[in-house]
């Protein structure tokens, strides 16, 4: 369970985040949406502590990130943001393999290995695996980054906007694959998602926050409403059931 | 099982075997590179005195091993931990700082502080001294977030030149006596090597990189930045606080040893990444420090021996030096 409570976040003197306060429960896929500025990925930096709070605490599985050492949350929480700018020219599997750099340090084992092989299988990047990532689409780029989170092999997984420079097609894998790390593999995945019906088609729970603070919380069922959805986006949303999920439509 | 099974086992799955052969391959031809040219230096030309002759070249290959080393460990740690592969601390101006520091001890203190004091009490206070201004300026500078390439480069001439400018005035400043002989240490070279100095640089420099080889995995995930070496549990402040202090060090040592060499590192370090194409600093910072004895020790005997030119090498390992970085920061801006 990740309890956020009263974090507080400035940056010059504007606050980002005032006082939020959540309890996200073990299991399934939460998505928290909202508009630009929300601090959706603020909020998601400093769960996964590479952000320091203002003020407030946030704990997982009761170990207060601030406080507990980084080699110890590292087995607990992975998080992949959304700038993914590599200094390093690597390939694939290298990059899939320093998510076992937690468990095993620098030296691999046959274990780690066959967690490495099993990751890049798992997003289907067996062709690429030995390919450098520079040489490497946008999409499949953030297949790897997001394979190389689930060798980390953590109960909680935090992606910023994983859609980000992906076609439909991608998209929609990304979700299934995210979908199934949390049905598979019992993970509970956190994302901050810009489009409301990905999120509704894929999480069981939605957190929508606005303007630094959380403005609804629930079962994604219970959010995909006009009411809820109109007044954190400041726009006029349908939503349709369409294919047994909740569509919002507001293009026009 | 052999020792070359033990070597390959625990990588083999993560590099192809093309890719583990090629870093061998690389680092032996590097490692006899390296023996040719220190040897080539010692006993090529021998005549004469031999044994007198020898003694030199050796004190001075010595100083050429010692201060390549540092040169080429330096630089490594500095692009890792500053995420930059272009910027050295030479060129990021830590050589002049380190001579506006000996120059400041002697306008401060008069140069019978050079002169009198142990030389190793003195090399540890101006070490001391780099360590405190070298990590809070470059820290700052670095800060968190990714800076501008450009805004870099050229805070690092702008250093550079005003840790220049201001030795310079304070050489001015101080009476001639005083200078002559600051002059004296500011202007050495492997010519003018101290020896009493040699020994302890040698300690420190082997020191540091038995300290870097334990970082080494570390280092390796710190390459990747800051968000993904907190991800992965690394404490990324405190590893690049002891790489900075290891950089303030090493260019302390390679420095007072012979005077700025600001190209050396870039060549260096970014020979060694293109030619292993390896990013793991286990065979990063030896292929770099051999890379460096090869040019140092190598350039020299090519340069004396073989031309028989009296030209200091470091002009022209500034004048490759620069062009490669040139070359560089073209590449750079085009992608």
């Amino acid at each position: 369970m990740i309890e956020i409570r009263d974090v507080t976040k400035r940056y010059d003197g504007t606050t980002v985040l005032d006082r939020v306060s959540l309890t996200i429960e073990p299991g399934g896929v939460t998505s928290v949406i909202g508009p630009n500025g929300a601090g959706k990925s603020t909020l998601l930096s400093i769960v996964s502590r590479l952000a320091p709070a203002d003020g407030g605490t946030v704990t997982v599985d009761g170990l207060d990130v601030a406080a507990t050492p980084g080699e110890v949350l590292a087995r607990r929480l992975a998080v992949l943001r959304q700038e993914n700018h590599m200094p390093v020219r690597l390939t694939v599997r290298e990059l899939v393999a320093f998510g076992r750099f937690p468990h095993s340090g620098g030296r691999l084992t046959p274990a780690d290995l066959a967690l490495v092989d099993e990751a890049i299988a798992y997003f289907e990047l067996e062709p690429l695996a030995d390919r450098h990532l520079d040489q490497l689409s946008g999409g499949q780029r953030q297949r790897a980054y997001v394979a190389m989170v689930l060798c980390q092999d953590t109960d909680y997984v935090l992606l910023d906007e994983p859609l980000n420079n992906l076609d439909m097609r991608h998209a929609v894998q990304m979700m299934r694959r995210v979908r199934r790390m949390a049905d598979d593999y019992g993970k509970t995945v956190v994302l901050v998602m810009h489009d409301i019906n990905f999120a509704s088609c894929h999480s069981d729970t939605i957190i929508a926050m606005k303007d630094g603070a959380v403005a609804a919380q629930g079962p994604t069922a219970r959010m995909m409403t006009p009411e809820v959805l109109g007044p954190v986006y400041g726009l006029d949303i349908d939503v349709h059931e369409l294919g047994g999920s909740r569509i919002g439509v507001y293009f026009s | 099982m052999n020792l070359t099974n033990m070597l390959n086992a625990p990588k083999a799955g993560i590099r192809t075997p093309e890719a583990v052969r090629r870093e061998r391959r690389v680092l032996l031809v590097l490692a006899g590179l390296a023996v040719a040219a220190v040897a080539g230096f010692c006993f090529i030309g021998l005549v004469g005195n031999w044994e007198y002759a020898l003694g030199i070249r050796t004190r001075k290959v010595a100083a050429m091993v010692v201060v390549g080393t540092a040169i080429a460990v330096s630089s490594v740690l500095f692009q890792t931990v500053t995420g930059n592969l272009i910027l050295t601390p030479g060129i990021m101006g830590f050589d002049q700082l380190f001579v506006l520091v000996q120059t400041l001890i002697v306008f401060l203190f008069g140069a019978l502080a050079l002169t009198s004091a142990d030389p190793r009490l003195l090399f540890a206070g101006q070490v001391a001294a780099m360590v405190l201004f070298a990590g809070g300026l470059y820290r700052s500078l670095f800060g968190r977030d990714r800076k501008d390439l450009f805004v870099l480069v050229l805070a690092g001439i702008v250093f550079g030149t005003l840790f220049g400018s201001l030795s310079s005035l304070a050489a001015r400043l101080i009476n001639p006596n005083d200078f002559v002989v600051l002059q004296d240490s500011l202007f050495a070279g492997f010519n003018q090597v101290d020896p009493s100095l040699l020994g302890l640089s040698a300690v420190v420099v082997a020191a540091t990189a038995v300290w870097t080889a334990r970082l080494s995995s570390r280092l390796d995930v710190v390459a990747l930045g800051r968000d993904y070496a907190l991800n992965l549990g690394v404490g990324h402040a405190s590893v690049v606080n002891q790489a900075l202090v290891v950089v303030a060090v090493l260019v302390s040592v390679a420095t007072a040893l012979v005077g700025p060499l600001t190209f050396l590192g870039l060549l260096a370090a970014n020979l060694a990444r293109q030619l292993t194409g390896a990013f793991r600093h286990g065979l990063l910072l030896p292929a770099a420090a051999l890379l460096s004895v090869v040019v140092l020790a190598g350039g020299q005997t090519l340069l004396e021996r073989v031309f028989g030119m009296n030209t200091a090498l470091s002009v022209i390992i500034n004048f490759a030096g620069g062009a490669y970085f040139i070359a560089l920061l073209i590449r750079e801006t085009r992608r």
